[in-house]
C-alpha cells in the first residue's frame, strides 16, 4: 500500500502540496503516483517565475513506461523548482514527500487549499482507482 | 547463446583477406589530389569471411516476423508475401535511377499512380500523396495541411488540436510540431470518445481534432459521424491515424466518416517490411478542402502519359515532403500486395485480423485474464489488463512481457494506451494460424502459473535471449550508441 502521509493535501491528479510556515506550499507528485509510473528517467521542472492556473501542466514526469504531466494543483506563482532532479530524477521514486519535492508555488489566495483532499479523501480515491 | 563482440573488437590492425584480395592495388590516379584522404579512415580491419560470420550471427539473434509471433499492438507486425519483395525487385525497377527522365520511368510511375488511385479507393480520399517516408512525417504533412487550410482563410485564431487519450500516442507529438496546443479529451466507459467532454472543448480555437480509428483501445468509434459534425460546426477539420486502419480495410472508408486528412501507414496495412527502422511510407490522402495543400512530388496522369506534379502544378503546397517521391522500394511493395490482394482480399484481411483478435481475446478471457472493454467486439487487436495478476501475485505487464520472449513470442505492446493500468495491447494480424494463437494462449497461462509459484523467476526473465534483463533507466539516461575508438 503506498505511503499517504496526513501532514499534506492532496489533488486528484495525485499532486501533494505542504503548506510552509512563510505561506508558500511546496508541491510533489504523491508515493501512488511514483509507483504507478515506474522508475523516473527525466523530470522536467517548472519555469521560475510563471504564474499558473490550478489544473495547468507545469512539470513533466518521464518514466521508462510513460510520460505524464504534473499539474498545478493551486493557483498562484511558481517561485522555486527542484533542480536536484535533472541529474537525479530518482528522488522522486525515492523520497517523493521530502527530496524528490518537484516545486513551489506562492498562493494568490490561501483559501484555494480547501479545495483539495485531505490524506483520508485521497486514499479512499486511490483504493477506488486500484479497484476499478 | 553469448554476446557478440564488436567488429571492431574483431579486428588487428593490417588484417584483410590477402589470399582473396586483388594483387593490385586500386588506381588513385583519376581523383583530385585535394579529394583524397590524408588520415587512415577509422575502420575495422577485418577479413571478409570474419564481417560474413559477425553480421549473420547477428542476424541469427533477431527476434522478427520471420522467426516469431509478433502481436505488437497498433504497429500491425504482419507477414510480408515474399512476391512483393520480388517483384520489387525486378531489375527494370530496381536499377532504374532515380534521375532518369519521366520518358524512361513510366512503368514505374504507372505503378505509384495507380497506388495513389487504390488507396484513395479504399479510404474513400480525393487524392493521395506518396511522397512522405513514413508515419510521423505523414502525420506532420496533415496537420500542416490543416495549418495552411485555417491560414489561407485568415483563420488565425485556431490554435488548439483535440486529441481523445486513446489516440496514436504520436498525435500529440505531431499537433506540438505544428506548432499546436494539445487538448486531451477523454474515453467514456464504453470506450468511445467522450462526447459531452468533445462538445465543452470545441471553439473557434480549434483547429482540428485527430483522431485513431479503431482507437488503441481496439474497439471501433461508433459516433464517428457525430464528431465529424460537432468539429466540423466549430470549423475545424478531421485528421485520421492510419495506424489501426487494418481492421476496417474496405468495410469501412476514413473518407465517408468526414476525415479531411488521413495519412496510412504501407509498412503496417499494406505489409512491408518495419520495425527496427523501416524504411516506413506514409501515404498521405485528403478530401476536398485540402487538395490545394497536397505536398509534392505526386505523380500525375495526362492522357496516357505520367509526369511529377510539383509547386508549378500546386502553387499552395505546403511543399517537397521527400525528393524522389517517398521510399520507392517500400511504395512498389505495397502496390505489389495491393494488386495481389484485390478488392476482395483487402476485405479479407479485415476479416480475418478481427476474427483472430476476437478469437485471442475470447480464449485469453477463458483463461481468466481481465479483457479491457469485455462488452464490445475487438477491432484488429485488444487490451488484456494484468493489473489483477500485479496486484494479487506481484507480477507485472512488463515481467509477462519479458517472459514472454523465453517462450517465443514478441512482447505485445506493454503500457500502452495509458489510460489502461498494467496493459498489453495486442493484435495478432490476419497472418497467424490458429495454432500460433492458442500457442500464445497457453504461454501467457504458463508465465501466470509460474508466477504463483515462484513469482521471482518470472520477474528475473527473459533467460533464453542473448541477454538478461536490461537495464532500462540506465539505458534512457545514458545513451551509448556510438563507437568512439579505443580508450586510449
Amino acid at each position: 500500500m503506498s505511503n499517504v502521509p496526513s501532514d499534506v493535501k492532496y489533488a486528484s491528479t495525485h499532486e501533494w502540496v505542504r503548506e510552509e510556515d512563510d505561506g508558500t506550499v511546496t508541491v510533489g507528485i504523491s508515493d501512488h503516483a511514483q509507483e504507478s509510473l515506474g522508475d523516473l528517467v527525466f523530470v522536467e521542472t517548472p519555469e521560475i517565475g510563471r504564474t499558473v492556473e490550478a489544473g495547468e501542466a507545469v512539470a513533466v514526469v518521464e518514466s521508462v513506461k510513460a510520460a505524464s504531466d504534473v499539474y498545478a494543483p493551486v493557483p498562484g506563482a511558481i517561485i522555486d523548482a527542484n533542480s536536484q532532479l535533472q541529474d537525479a530524477p530518482e528522488l522522486v521514486n525515492t523520497d517523493p514527500y521530502g527530496e524528490g519535492w518537484i516545486m513551489r508555488i506562492r498562493l494568490d489566495d490561501p483559501h484555494a487549499l480547501d479545495e483539495l483532499m485531505d490524506a483520508d479523501d485521497y486514499e479512499h480515491l486511490i483504493t477506488e482507482e486500484d479497484d476499478g | 547463446m553469448s554476446q557478440e563482440a564488436l567488429i571492431f573488437d574483431l579486428g588487428r590492425t593490417g588484417r584483410y583477406a590477402r589470399a582473396q584480395a586483388p594483387a593490385e592495388r586500386a588506381d588513385l590516379a583519376d581523383i583530385p589530389a585535394q579529394f583524397r584522404r590524408r588520415q587512415r579512415a577509422v575502420m575495422p580491419e577485418v577479413s571478409e569471411l570474419q564481417v560474413v560470420r559477425h553480421y549473420t550471427r547477428l542476424s541469427q539473434k533477431n527476434f522478427s516476423i520471420d522467426t516469431n509471433f509478433y502481436p505488437l499492438g497498433s504497429c500491425t507486425m504482419k507477414y510480408n508475401p515474399r512476391a512483393c519483395n520480388s517483384l520489387a525487385m525486378l531489375p527494370g525497377l530496381l536499377d532504374r535511377h532515380p534521375h532518369a527522365p519521366d520518358s524512361t520511368g513510366q512503368g514505374f510511375m504507372a505503378c505509384m499512380w495507380e497506388l495513389q488511385e487504390m488507396l484513395a479507393e479504399v479510404t474513400g480520399m480525393e487524392s493521395v500523396s506518396l511522397a512522405p517516408m513514413a508515419g510521423a512525417q505523414g502525420e506532420f504533412a496533415g496537420v500542416a495541411m490543416i495549418r495552411a487550410y485555417h491560414d489561407a482563410r485568415g483563420d488565425d485564431a485556431r490554435t488548439e488540436i483535440i486529441v481523445p487519450d486513446a489516440a496514436h500516442g504520436t498525435n500529440p507529438a505531431t499537433a506540438v510540431m505544428c506548432g499546436y496546443q494539445v487538448r486531451e479529451i477523454p474515453t467514456d466507459a464504453e470506450g468511445d470518445v467522450d462526447m459531452q467532454a468533445l462538445r465543452e472543448a470545441v471553439g473557434p480555437q480549434t483547429a482540428g481534432i485527430m483522431l485513431t480509428n479503431p482507437s488503441t483501445i481496439g474497439v471501433f468509434e461508433r459516433r464517428i459521424q457525430e464528431i465529424a459534425t460537432v468539429v466540423h460546426e466549430a470549423g475545424g477539420l478531421l485528421y485520421y491515424d492510419g495506424a489501426n486502419l487494418n481492421a476496417i480495410l474496405g468495410k469501412a472508408r476514413p473518407g465517408d466518416m468526414g476525415f479531411d486528412v488521413i495519412h496510412i501507414n504501407l509498412h503496417k496495412t499494406f505489409s512491408t517490411p518495419h520495425g527496427g527502422g523501416g524504411p516506413g511510407a506514409g501515404a498521405l490522402g485528403v478530401g476536398e478542402r485540402l487538395l490545394a495543400y497536397m505536398p509534392i512530388p505526386q505523380v500525375g496522369k495526362t492522357g496516357e502519359r505520367f509526369h511529377w506534379r510539383t509547386d508549378k502544378e500546386i502553387p499552395e503546397t505546403i511543399g517537397r515532403l521527400s525528393a524522389f517521391g517517398g521510399n520507392a522500394g517500400v511504395l512498389l511493395r505495397a502496390y505489389v500486395y495491393a494488386r495481389m490482394l484485390g478488392r476482395d482480399g483487402m476485405i479479407r484481411v479485415a476479416e480475418f485480423a478481427t476474427l483472430n483478435a476476437n478469437y485471442l481475446m475470447s480464449r485469453l478471457r477463458d483463461e481468466g485474464f481481465q479483457v479491457w472493454l469485455p462488452q464490445r467486439r475487438a477491432s484488429h487487436e485488444f487490451i488484456v489488463s494484468l493489473k489483477p495478476e500485479a496486484k494479487e501475485l506481484g507480477v507485472t505487464a512488463g515481467d509477462f512481457a519479458k517472459r514472454l520472449l523465453d517462450y517465443g513470442y514478441h512482447a505485445p505492446t506493454a503500457y500502452f494506451p495509458l489510460l489502461v493500468p498494467e496493459c498489453l495491447l495486442i493484435e495478432p494480424t490476419e497472418t497467424e494460424t490458429r495454432d500460433d494463437l492458442d500457442g500464445f494462449v497457453q504461454a501467457m497461462v504458463a508465465i501466470r502459473d509460474e508466477a504463483r509459484q515462484d513469482r521471482d523467476f518470472v520477474k528475473g526473465a527473459p533467460y533464453n535471449m542473448p541477454v538478461r534483463r536490461l537495464d532500462e533507466v540506465k539505458a534512457a539516461k545514458e545513451l551509448d550508441l556510438k563507437w568512439q575508438g579505443e580508450a586510449d
